[in-house]
């Protein structure tokens, strides 16, 4: 872990997000990025390869329910929220074609 | 105002009205939240058709439940059917959500009247709520200072009289520290104790929802009715949450106390460390034992905090594409859209956020970053655990200072700071609030925190109490 991160790599990490960002926003995040992963970096200094990883606090697992059809939203209604709708069905511009 | 829990008992008597009471609250609102602006959205029709109800069911004989006719206000990143649900974000402006949150729900189920929603730092990200794209709310207490986040609004609402109670939500601290700044009580309960079906996810594992109340008996009251297992929410646990009221007045006689050392230390004012240590002769006086502990695993969480929070938040905000719900900027393509929709719908912070995550999720960083961070969390629970074997509760401050002027703090970093000594509960899942303990140099409300070990409401309230008599004594 460096505790920096480049211009460069800071569009790029912008582009995997689907984020655009302006030069000045690149240039203002590059410097406020490099500082929280400064602050990241004091956790290098501890030897944790003793410890293991903790994805949540309460480890409940295999959360199952009996499988029983129950009531579930309105379609209608869910579309009613939509940007865009048709025939049911959320309404997206085409899919295919040039990447942005 | 009377407590939520005077209000109830008048209004199931049949000596007070529901409709009243909640005329009362917007009356309320109306005269002071053009200042304040904790609300972003009031739930009129809904709140009189539900207080009409509550009025009818009085009437005829029937009890409408323990928070009959309580108006209460909402943060508004919890979903209400029909009614706008934002999260302080342009990217959801004009959305309104086709279902209740379960706490929803259960507030109504038990005769709370929602009067409505608050603002917060968008999505929950920020401890100042001045990073609403509604703009900022003002602390009641001074309208020059903010009044802490990311749930402000709720903590103001609560401060400034609209309400008796309301719920925020507590990811790394956005209860408490607002409570704190506010002179309010907020808890962030269990993880998995209160259910957050209908939660705008920001970090899903230490997203907590609870509640804001002037006192530690109301704040009580409220837990009990949004506590409980919902088979909606996966991470919600099966088993009940011992009730927090009947035992709020027993006292602290016996208990044993540990004061967090690296949170009474550099970085936390002295103001605010004189008032926790009187906090801790309080609980002396009042029979407990108060010895100095040290976690020194605290001192890490700040940076596991913003690696794991923004990583879940990177995930989680993915949704936010324009395509189901909330505001879409149009592109030539899908992917263009989702773009679009996206840099023009998220302020900068989330922005920041979610690029924060996205890099300590990336291919070749995430054993540096996430996985690391993961590894301090469990570093941090065992020291709390070691604790807790000689201890039966915990304390330290809540903030390290009093609530700042608004737009002093514009570093991102300087921000996060506000963080310190909230972090560490939610990295471990265990639950802690905060109750006002006098005034800082400023004359502006002191918090202190109690902490307590996994699913020990109970205790942590009975110490909460203690130290909100003591602090009426003091004044």
């Amino acid at each position: 872990m460096s505790g920096e991160i480049s211009r460069d790599e800071v569009a790029h990490v912008a582009s995997l997000a689907r984020l655009r960002l302006s030069d000045n926003e690149l240039d203002t995040f590059t410097e406020q990025l490099c500082v929280v992963l400064e602050t990241a970096a004091q956790l290098n200094s501890l030897d944790l390869s003793e410890v293991p990883p903790m994805a949540q606090p309460y480890p409940l697992t295999n959360v199952l329910r009996p499988d029983l059809i129950v009531p579930s939203l309105d379609r209608d209604e869910v579309l009613a929220q939509a940007p865009g709708a048709e025939d049911g069905r959320f309404r997206v511009p085409p899919a295919l074609g040039e990447a942005p | 105002m009377s407590s939520a829990f005077e209000l109830a008992a008048a209004i199931r008597a049949g000596e007070q009205s529901a409709v009243a009471a909640a005329e009362t609250s917007f009356d309320t609102i109306d005269g002071r939240d053009e200042e304040i602006h904790a609300f972003l959205h009031l739930t009129k029709q809904r709140a009189h058709a539900q207080a009409e109800a509550v009025d009818k069911a009085v009437a005829a004989g029937q009890d409408p439940g323990p928070l009959a006719g309580v108006p209460i206000a909402i943060k508004d990143n919890m979903c209400t059917r029909g009614e706008p649900t934002t999260c302080s974000s342009k990217i959801l402006e004009g959305w309104r959500p086709p279902y209740d949150a379960t706490v929803i729900g259960r507030l109504e189920a038990a005769g709370a009247v929602i009067v409505g929603k608050t603002n917060l730092d968008e999505f929950a990200m920020g401890s100042s709520t001045e990073n609403s794209a509604f703009g900022p709310t003002r602390n009641p207490r001074d309208t020059s200072r903010v009044p802490g986040g990311s749930s402000g609004g709720s903590a103001a609402a609560v401060a400034a009289d609209f309400v008796p109670l309301s719920l925020g939500s507590d990811t790394g601290g956005s209860i408490r520290q607002p409570a704190a700044l506010c002179g309010v009580v907020g808890v962030k309960p269990s993880y998995g104790a209160v259910s957050r079906y209908g939660l705008i996810a920001f970090a899903s594992s230490l997203d907590q929802i609870g509640p804001f109340a002037h006192d530690v008996t109301d704040a009580a009251l409220c837990l009990d009715v949004i506590s409980g297992h919902d088979p909606r929410d996966a991470t919600s646990i099966p088993t009940a949450l011992t009730p927090t009221l009947p035992t709020v007045n027993d006292g602290v006689a016996g208990m044993r106390i540990g004061l967090i050392d690296e949170l009474m230390a550099d970085g936390i004012d002295d103001d605010v460390i004189a008032r926790t240590n009187q906090a801790a002769e309080a609980l002396i006086a009042a029979g407990a034992t108060v010895e100095r502990v040290s976690i020194p695993a605290t001192i890490y969480g700040l940076a596991a905090y913003y690696l794991i929070a923004p990583a879940e938040a990177s995930s989680n905000l993915a949704r936010f594409d324009g395509v189901r719900y909330g505001h879409r900027v149009d592109g030539q393509n899908v992917a263009a859209m989702n773009v679009a929709t996206r840099s023009a719908g998220f302020g900068d912070e989330v922005k920041r956020r979610i690029m924060l995550g996205t890099y300590a999720l990336s291919s070749g960083y995430y054993d540096a970053y996430y996985g690391k961070a993961q590894r301090v969390r469990t570093l941090i629970a065992d020291e709390f655990a070691t604790a807790y074997e000689k201890f039966d509760l915990l304390l330290s401050p809540t903030s390290p200072s009093t609530a700042f002027e608004i737009g002093a703090k514009s570093d991102p970093m300087a921000l996060y700071m506000c963080d310190v000594c909230t972090i560490p509960s939610n990295l471990a899942g265990h639950p802690a609030m905060s109750v006002p303990f006098g005034v800082g140099d400023d004359g502006l409300p002191v918090g202190v925190q109690v902490l307590a070990p996994m699913l020990e409401e109970a205790k942590m309230f009975r110490a909460a109490k203690a130290l909100e008599d003591a602090a009426k004594g003091m004044s």
